[in-house]
């Protein structure tokens, strides 16, 4: 597991010393399964260790109880027995984040919203779609494509990410370009407050009165409640949709096709990047006919009306002409659009076939200096002797450099870890910011500093205060603490005794 | 702090103790209530201070007319999604939060808002958001601030994302209801009601606008200068409510963005009271970021009364 760059707490490869793991059939088990059912409340050592990691490289975690609740009623009686029993609680949804935002810390009880699954109702008149937060992302989509709708966020992981994983994230993907990240498609929230209170975020109505507690929420990474019910913005689907994968034979052309573009004053509704090694990886695993002997290529999507979309595609088409593109493919039907996504969308599913491990970065940086900070990514790889593959979203200069090793050669964990910290340093030099769609979680808190002062950091505490007093939702992520993992909670008696008694606000 | 004179001479002015308020171009002075007389006001420094067309983002003092920051976009065939009133300041407009008619096809103004830094109740500068078009590094302090009515702390600079100006725009008018034309059509700026007409905004490239327009042409609609005047008062409900709004006259003669759910109308519709969680969110933020209320006070957020 790659090092937290806090010296004076680091992360330990292998098992923490200092895990909190409250004793296993307690009054807080027994309390869980009255209100849930016994078959909904889990302890085995089997269940405890699963649940202890998500889809990070972090091991940090621990807990000793897991619930599946299947109704806000059931969650609230979770957070508020977690909280009657002094013990905080961290919410999970499919597990698939990767910067370790659902890794139970300070000994959490793990409130997994799986069972929420349910879509419970589609509102086209008020443009929404009201889903329970284990609902999987492009389950939304599939359910929607008879209206001629669609959630419009898509990350690469939308077969198995859930809707309650996007709005803790504020989740991004592709289309993210010119349709916005999700904090854009999140319209109203139930939610359950740290304090076991129930409250509605946001709603229908257009301009309520009072803060954005909704925009404040999303991508807050868990730290200030449980969503229960989600309204989801309905995106009305294109009618027109063109798709072209385009190639070069340097990247710095790739990089000046994507500036060109947006100069035209064209936003696509995604501009993504391959480089050659991961065109190559693609190719093997997808046979998608990806050219192969690129040194980069492109991915462009424009959609809207026949007519905008045609003149588009004319556009980029000249645009990436004079930059030098080698081919440019324009998909001829939805099968062959549909292989061109399937091959970046499996990039990282691709790498498994060239070595065992992999850290995939995420960080923005300015559209412009793209190319410039690609070549520092490949330095930087080269001087570790790692493999790098890079995939990104050009249009909007969030970069996802994977890192590939094997874990087991010695000292290649620490290499990463240094590899991966310059990654940021590069990113941020620049003008850019440590993340554009993982989020922080534990994974990058202790980084928070080279972006924030200890001022701005303050000012994020206050907003998350407001919501969690008593640090009880997701302890240890986001802000960075000088705990680790097991140890970034307490609670004193008398705080226990007012959040038992009704969630008096002290 | 920072090197800029200009935000540093704000930092001092909005001071640590004394109650303050922010003024810009008082084009919506009232909304949320009276500013009490005695807060001393302060103004947000202004100018344009960095424009990259091909980051698509700008950053300017809070104190910039949104005249000057749409004359300095146009000139590179770009805007933002900020409306309001030629001579209102874009830190104004932001605190305020109400967006513009275009909201249903380019979104709610508060997404245009990637960075901002603001002067807080005991006198320091403070970053929120970043730079970059996208951005999920911690928590989303530029969404809270967006329609906080200044309460929470002081505009002093915004990086705002900019957008590509669409190249035509034409204006159309047609009698009856809106809800099937609307259908008909893909992603009009605006679709406006009054309860007898129809009135829709079309924007986009020239031959969409084009094959658009002879839908409605096709419908019986003609092509018009602009929308119909907008009464002064403003409200909102769902979107879904609209036609019973319009049909029962609550708001009395009006005018509703389909789509939307923006009121504007004679009255104000009645709200209901927020619940009390929502309420004991509010203090408590309201604690932590002012504890003493010195914030533009007599201005409420969570009670805003609807004026023009």
């Amino acid at each position: 597991m790659v090092r937290a760059v806090c010296d004076d707490a680091p992360m330990r490869i292998g098992r923490s010393r200092t895990k909190a793991t409250a004793p296993v059939h307690d009054g807080l088990r027994d309390e869980l399964a009255a209100a849930l059912g016994d078959q909904h409340v889990h302890t085995s050592s089997i269940d405890t260790a699963l649940y202890a990691r998500d889809a990070s490289v972090i091991d940090e975690g621990a807990t000793s109880v897991v619930c599946f609740p299947a109704t806000t009623a059931e969650v609230q009686a979770c957070v508020r027995l977690a909280a009657a029993h002094g013990r905080p609680f961290v919410a999970r949804g499919s597990g698939t984040g990767l910067a370790g935002g659902a890794v139970p810390c300070g000994g959490a009880v793990v409130i997994t919203t799986t069972r929420m699954d349910e879509i419970h109702e589609i509102d086209i008149e008020s443009g929404v779609a009201w889903v329970g937060p284990g609902v999987l992302n492009l389950d939304v989509t599939r359910r929607l494509a008879p209206y001629g709708m669609h959630f419009a966020p898509d990350p690469s992981s939308q077969q198995s990410c859930s809707i309650g994983g996007n709005v803790a994230n504020n989740s991004g993907g592709p289309h993210c370009l010119a349709y916005g990240v999700t904090s854009a498609h999140i319209v109203a929230l139930e939610v359950v407050l740290p304090n076991g209170e129930i409250a509605m975020l946001g709603g229908l109505d257009a301009e309520p009165d009072g803060y954005d507690l909704r925009g404040a929420f999303v991508g807050s990474e868990g730290t200030m409640g449980i969503a229960t019910k989600i309204a989801v913005r309905l995106t009305p689907n294109p009618p027109t949709i063109r798709t072209m994968l385009i190639d070069f034979e340097a990247v710095a052309q790739a990089g000046a096709t994507v500036s060109g573009i947006i100069a035209a004053g064209i936003v696509p509704a995604a501009i993504e990047m391959m480089d050659a090694l991961t065109t190559r990886a693609v190719e093997d695993f997808v046979h998608a006919g990806y050219p192969t002997d690129a040194a980069a290529i492109l991915l462009v999507e424009v959609d809207g009306l026949s007519g905008g979309v045609e003149h588009d595609l004319q556009t980029v088409s000249a645009v990436a002409r004079a930059n030098g593109a080698r081919t440019i493919r324009v998909a001829a039907d939805e099968a062959e659009r549909a292989m061109l996504w399937k091959g970046r969308k499996s990039a990282f599913g691709a790498i498994a076939r060239i070595k065992p491990n992999y850290y995939l970065h995420d960080t923005v940086i300015p559209r412009t200096r793209l190319v410039e900070v690609l070549a520092q990514v490949y330095a930087i790889a080269d001087k570790y002797g790692i493999h790098v593959m890079n995939v990104f979203h050009a249009g909007d200069g969030n970069l996802h450099p994977l890192l590939v090793y094997d874990a087991r050669e010695p000292g290649m964990t620490e290499r990463v870890h240094a590899a991966g910290k310059e990654i940021v340093e590069a990113s941020l030099a620049v003008g850019g910011v440590l993340s554009g769609e993982h989020g922080i979680g534990l994974e990058k808190r202790e980084f928070m500093s080279l972006q924030f002062s200890e001022d701005d950091l303050e000012h994020q505490a206050k907003l998350r205060r407001a919501f969690d007093p008593f640090g009880i939702a997701n302890p240890g992520k986001v802000l960075p603490s000088g705990a680790s993992c097991g140890d970034v909670f307490s609670m004193t008696t008398e705080q226990q005794r007012a959040l038992r008694d009704g969630g008096v606000w002290l | 702090m920072t090197a800029d004179p200009s935000l540093r001479d704000f930092v001092d002015a909005v001071g640590r103790d004394d109650a303050v308020c922010v003024v810009g171009g008082r084009t919506q002075w009232s909304v949320g209530g009276e500013p009490s007389r005695s807060a001393r006001t302060v103004q947000a420094p202004s100018g344009i201070a960095d424009y990259h067309p091909a980051e698509m983002t700008v950053r300017l003092g809070a104190g910039t007319t949104l005249a000057e920051l749409d004359d300095t976009l146009a000139a590179r065939g770009q805007t933002t999604v900020v409306e309001g009133a030629p001579d209102a300041t874009i830190g104004g407009l932001l605190a305020v939060g109400r967006s513009g008619l275009r909201r249903r096809r380019v979104g709610p103004m508060r997404d245009a808002l990637l960075q901002l830094r603001y002067v807080s109740a005991d006198g320091r500068l403070i970053t929120a958001g970043g730079p970059t078009v996208k951005n999920v590094t911690g928590y989303d302090l530029c969404r809270l601030m967006v329609g906080s009515l200044g309460t929470l702390g002081c505009f002093a600079e915004v990086i705002l994302r900019t957008r590509p100006r669409t190249v035509a725009a034409e204006w159309w008018h047609l009698a009856g209801e809106p809800f099937a034309v609307a259908a008909q059509l893909y992603r009009p700026s605006a679709v406006l009601w009054d309860g007898e007409s129809t009135f829709i905004w079309l924007e986009g490239h020239v031959e969409d606008v084009a094959a658009q327009g002879a839908l409605l042409a096709a419908r019986g609609g003609r092509q018009v200068e602009g929308p119909p005047a907008l009464p002064p008062v403003r409200s909102s409900v769902a979107p879904s409510r609209l036609a019973a709004v319009v049909r029962d006259g609550e708001a009395g003669r009006c005018v509703v963005e389909i789509g939307v759910g923006v009121v504007h109308g004679e009255r104000p519709l009645p709200r209901a009271a927020p619940a009390a969680p929502i309420v004991e969110l509010h203090r408590r933020l309201r604690d932590e970021f002012d504890p003493t209320r010195r914030l533009n006070p007599g201005r409420d957020p969570l009670h805003a009364t609807e004026s023009a």
